[in-house]
């Protein structure tokens, strides 16, 4: 091997031979390291299929409280800072130091307009009471079950927002029809062993069995029905079982948990285009010095995949 | 103050070593706990409430009268009966006795307070049983995840891979030593916290003040976390998964930044199958780590989200479902088992080669065999959930991938035999650790056999029976290989030799007193006992007993070791730069190497051939004989110079 010449490149640690060796050995590191990102958002798509397998008509309900066009936009935003990223990385192999800050600045507008439409997408969720866990008005556990208006107010929401039939139902009927919940509980001999018993008291979990992928391999009927479900017709609140309203609440958990990891990697990713922003702008970054340019523009690319993959699965499922 | 910021792989490595040991000492001293308790069990429930209950007795005896015999047995084996009942009975009784014997002196009891000393002894009895569950359930979290967590796992990458791996490439440091410091220092922020969070639990119990001082803490899920357990305790899970997620970071750092040096720090003229199968096996733990470990952290993640938000993807009151934790936690610690393996198995084949002076048997098999066990790792994790009530058929195509993991396994067992025989063999002390690695991997692997056969894991599921089989996979291969890669590079890494005698009879120790330990909890298990539990029936007790006078023994053994090792580095004689004659490139340098590794990096050649290395008495190692040297080498030499 070659002994390294004092007269090295500054750049250039000393445990590699030349500045090519150098490169390619951050890149296949940030390759490995982006592998486990995608493993780790692989458990939530797996948790995702599973769900939606053990209950597809839940999802399909589900989905149109979902503000497509919202997620539309996204989407395209999103896709468009990737854009300026990938040109930025060009920029900095060139030695184009005015393009790089431009185009670095443009990636971080991205980033904040995405961020921003999703703040938006939140709120609007949080206020018709479709929040995480206990906070999401279909959990039987929250208050909705208590005090229907709540629900209500979300059904109506999103049925009006996907201009799926309008409910006509009165907060009365609605209310009626939770505390018949208990009732129709007997009849309905749903696979999901999901079943308040009465949605006014607390409900006793210690004997509801697992379910899903601890069921026995066949299926039974309702299932069977779930699956032909007459895709033309749209899907109301009032087609739904009650068992399978108080699923509802889990599409929005797994909503909530991607789209926030995901969330979370934006701003992770932002932050690192805002380090590459000050440092392009000192002028760190030409044609012998852009490998931070690149893997962060690497990263920036992953995220964006994985919203790829999230926005057909979450907004525009049939 | 240097070497918390060095960026040297053999100080980092060193680094490392200082806290995996430390941790191994916390985790061992919990499993002394553990076999202390389950020595003396509070004895059961009958017997301990006769004891309480001879105050009871006192209260009747002080009417200074004789009691019956009949009425006394009512009064101790009251049954079923309320206390109206039975003193409706014991009148009866006394009555009865009156009437037969006028001359009887006939106590009067005094029922209420008869009553009030049974419920006080009940209740005394309960509170003690509680605390000693508490106790050895905390106990037993704590030894278990910070074995997993922090000792096995990290052990063989962390510290010698750290050390020798850029050494074998022939490399001046690993691809990315930031990343390398970046990695130690999650360990440690990951580990104390671990520590923290857990051992608070366990001193609370001792000091009950401390909890006004420091608040509650503890965990006694066991290492798994498995819900809905883990959502309903009042234990500190999310501070605990917390900890066991940023330790996640600091293995996937280590996993990078070995498969970058590996792809690109290789020498030239050091093809993928001329590499030592040290790199190997590290190389395909490295994939596992990278593969596995992001599915722990968002099993982790989730479960945080379902303790804090309610999310309910676990919980089966909201369509979620218990047994996807299992499915998620096990397609993570199944390959785990894999990352404890296999850099072990890469360990031995150094060794066992070394030691026999002959070229290592079917040096492809065992390289390919790594990567086989690699890929099969991440099909078996259903054999962990036999009884979870998945499906039948899940069930048997878990079972008979399980059985195909035994043929890579096997392969390299049978590689390393076929390496020994007709060699010239040295029992020294890095070879008895393999060999005592062979001979425990074979036993555990073997009765992983019968885990894996689902009619005879219903019997042994959850008993100690289970508890034997992965410690002698786990310890028994870890830590053997573990001890027996420390033996050999020490003098490497340290530039001393450690008192080989000694060395020998610390092996000695760790053996016999890991196999009194451990074999006897197979048969135990087969009788039934099951694992995870503080107390338990009179059957068990010799059987314990035995296992606890092994663990004493095992004990002496380790501090035995402890205690060469740091006479070697007070005392040591200096180590020459290669005392076994090995050929993979880190003997080609000095010990301790220099800060760049080498100062002219040695051309690499086949990495068991040991013709041209000479005993030299002088020095008391071996030196290179320039005549015998393989013609490539004296050509790279030419070339370089
Ligand atoms: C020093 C000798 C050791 C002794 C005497 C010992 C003893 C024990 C005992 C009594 C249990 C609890 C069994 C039960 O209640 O189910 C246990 C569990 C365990 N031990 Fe050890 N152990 C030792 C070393 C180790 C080492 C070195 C490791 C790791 C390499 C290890 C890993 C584990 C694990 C993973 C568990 C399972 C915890 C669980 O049930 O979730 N042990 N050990
Ligand atoms: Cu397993």
């Amino acid at each position: 091997m070659n002994k390294v010449d004092e007269h090295h490149d500054p750049h250039l640690a000393h445990h590699f031979d030349t500045p090519v060796q150098q490169y390619s050995s951050a890149k296949v590191g940030m390759w490995v390291f982006l592998a486990t990102e995608i493993l780790m958002f692989g458990g939530l798509f797996c948790a995702y299929a599973v769900y939606r397998g053990t209950h597809p008509e839940v999802f399909l309900y589900a989905n149109h409280f979902l503000d497509t066009n919202l997620g539309a936009i996204n989407t395209v935003v999103l896709l468009t800072s990737s854009l300026t990223m990938a040109w930025a990385v060009r920029a900095a192999q060139l030695g184009q130091q005015k393009l790089l800050v431009g185009l670095l600045f443009l990636t971080l507008l991205g980033g904040f307009g995405f961020m921003g439409i999703k703040t938006i997408e939140y709120t609007s969720k949080y206020k018709h009471g479709l929040w995480v866990g206990t906070e999401n008005a279909f959990y039987y556990k929250s208050d909705s079950f208590t005090n229907p208006e709540k629900l209500v107010g979300a059904v109506e929401y999103g049925e009006s927002h996907n201009a799926v039939t309008p409910s006509t139902e009165s907060t009365d009927s609605l209310s009626e029809q939770i505390k018949d919940v208990a009732q129709n509980d007997e009849q309905v001999n749903q696979p999901q062993a999901v079943l308040p018993t009465d949605a006014q008291t607390n409900i006793p979990e210690a004997n509801q069995g697992p379910v899903g992928l601890s069921t026995q391999f066949g299926r039974n009927e309702g299932d069977a029905a779930a699956y032909n479900y007459p895709e033309k017709k749209p899907l109301t609140y009032e087609d739904l079982t009650p068992q399978q309203r108080t699923l509802v609440s889990q599409f929005f958990q797994i909503y909530f948990l991607m789209t926030g990891l995901h969330g979370i990697h934006v701003l992770v990713g932002m932050a690192l285009i805002f380090w590459l922003l000050i440092r392009s702008m000192l002028g760190t970054f030409g044609p012998k010095y852009f490998v931070p340019v690149d893997l962060v523009g690497l990263y920036w690319h992953i995220v964006d995949l994985i919203w790829i993959f999230l926005f057909p699965l979450l907004y525009l499922i049939h | 103050m240097s070497w918390l910021f060095t960026l040297d792989h053999k100080r980092i490595g060193i680094l490392y070593m200082i806290a995996v040991l430390t941790f191994f000492l916390v985790g061992g001293i919990f499993a002394i706990v553990l076999r202390v308790m389950l020595a003396l069990p509070i004895a059961d429930a009958g017997n301990q409430m006769g004891m309480e209950m001879n105050d009871t007795r006192a209260i009747v005896h002080s009417q200074n009268a004789t009691v019956p015999d009949e009425a006394l047995n009512l009064i101790f084996n009251p049954g079923q009966r309320t206390p109206e009942e039975l003193q409706t009975d014991v009148e009866a009784v006394l009555t009865d006795t009156a009437a037969k014997n006028p001359n009887a002196n006939v106590p009067i009891v005094d029922y209420a307070q008869l009553n009030e000393a049974r419920t006080a002894a009940a209740g005394n009895y309960a509170t003690k049983l509680n605390n000693h569950n508490t106790l050895y359930n905390q106990s037993f979290t704590l030894h278990g995840a910070v074995m997993v967590f922090l000792f096995i796992i990290p052990a063989i990458p962390a510290i010698i891979g750290n050390f020798v791996l850029p050494l074998m490439l022939g490399a001046k440091d690993v691809a990315f030593p930031r990343l390398n410091l970046a990695s130690w220092y999650c360990y440690m922020g990951g580990a104390i916290f671990f520590i923290w969070v857990l051992g608070k639990g366990i001193m609370n119990y001792i000091v009950p003040t401390l909890e006004r001082v420091w608040g509650g803490g503890g965990l006694d899920t066991g290492w798994t976390f498995y819900t809905p357990y883990s959502t309903e305790t009042n234990t500190a899970v999310v501070a605990a998964t917390g900890g066991a997620f940023i330790l996640g970071f600091s293995s996937i750092l280590t996993a990078v930044n070995f498969i970058a040096s590996i792809h690109m720090l290789r020498p030239k003229n050091m093809t993928w199958f001329r590499m030592p199968l040290m790199l190997w096996a590290l190389y395909a733990t490295a994939v596992i780590q990278i593969l596995a470990t992001p599915v722990l952290a968002i099993t982790l993640l989730l479960l945080i989200a379902e303790r804090v938000l309610h999310v309910g993807i676990f919980d089966p009151a909201l369509g979620g479902d218990p047994i996807l934790y299992q499915h998620f936690f096990w397609f993570y610690s199944h390959p785990a088992v894999y990352i404890m393996i296999l850099p072990a198995m890469g360990i031995v084949s150094e060794v066992i080669s070394v030691f026999s002076r002959k070229h290592i048997f079917g040096y492809a098999f065992i390289a390919c065999s790594s990567m086989a066990i690699a890929i099969l790792g991440f099909l078996v994790w259903g054999h962990h959930m036999f009884t979870s009530g998945q499906s039948e058929l899940l069930n048997a195509v878990f079972s008979i991938i399980t059985m195909l993991v035994a043929i890579p396994s096997a392969i390299k067992v049978f590689n390393w035999l076929t390496t020994m025989y007709n060699g010239s063999i040295r029992l020294d002390s890095p070879m008895l650790y393999a060999l005592g690695f062979i001979w425990l991997f074979t036993i555990g692997g073997l009765t992983g056999i019968y885990c894996a056969t689902l009619a005879v894991n219903i019997h042994i599921h959850d008993t100690y029976f289970i508890v034997a089989h992965f410690h002698y996979v786990m310890v028994g291969s870890t830590l053997f290989a573990f001890l027996a890669g420390m033996h050999y590079w020490w003098p490497k890494m340290f530039g001393k030799m450690y008192s080989e005698r000694w060395a020998q009879i610390g092996w000695f120790l760790v053996f016999v007193g890991f196999n009194v330990t451990f074999f006897i909890q197979f048969i135990m298990g087969a009788l039934g006992m099951p694992r995870r539990y503080a107390t338990y029936i009179d059957k068990y007790q010799i059987y314990h007993h035995i296992s606890t006078g092994g663990s004493l023994i095992l004990t002496v053994g380790l501090f035995l070791v402890l205690f060469v090792w740091i006479h070697s580095l007070l005392r040591g004689k200096q180590a020459p730069a290669n005392p076994w004659g090995a050929n993979s490139l880190e003997w080609h340098t000095v010990s301790p190497p220099p800060h760049a590794n080498f100062d002219h990096a040695p051309p690499a050649t086949d990495p068991y051939d040991y013709s041209h290395w000479r005993w030299k008495p002088e020095i008391e190692g071996y030196i290179l004989d320039e005549a015998s040297e393989p013609e490539e080498r004296q050509a790279m030499a030419h070339n370089d110079s």
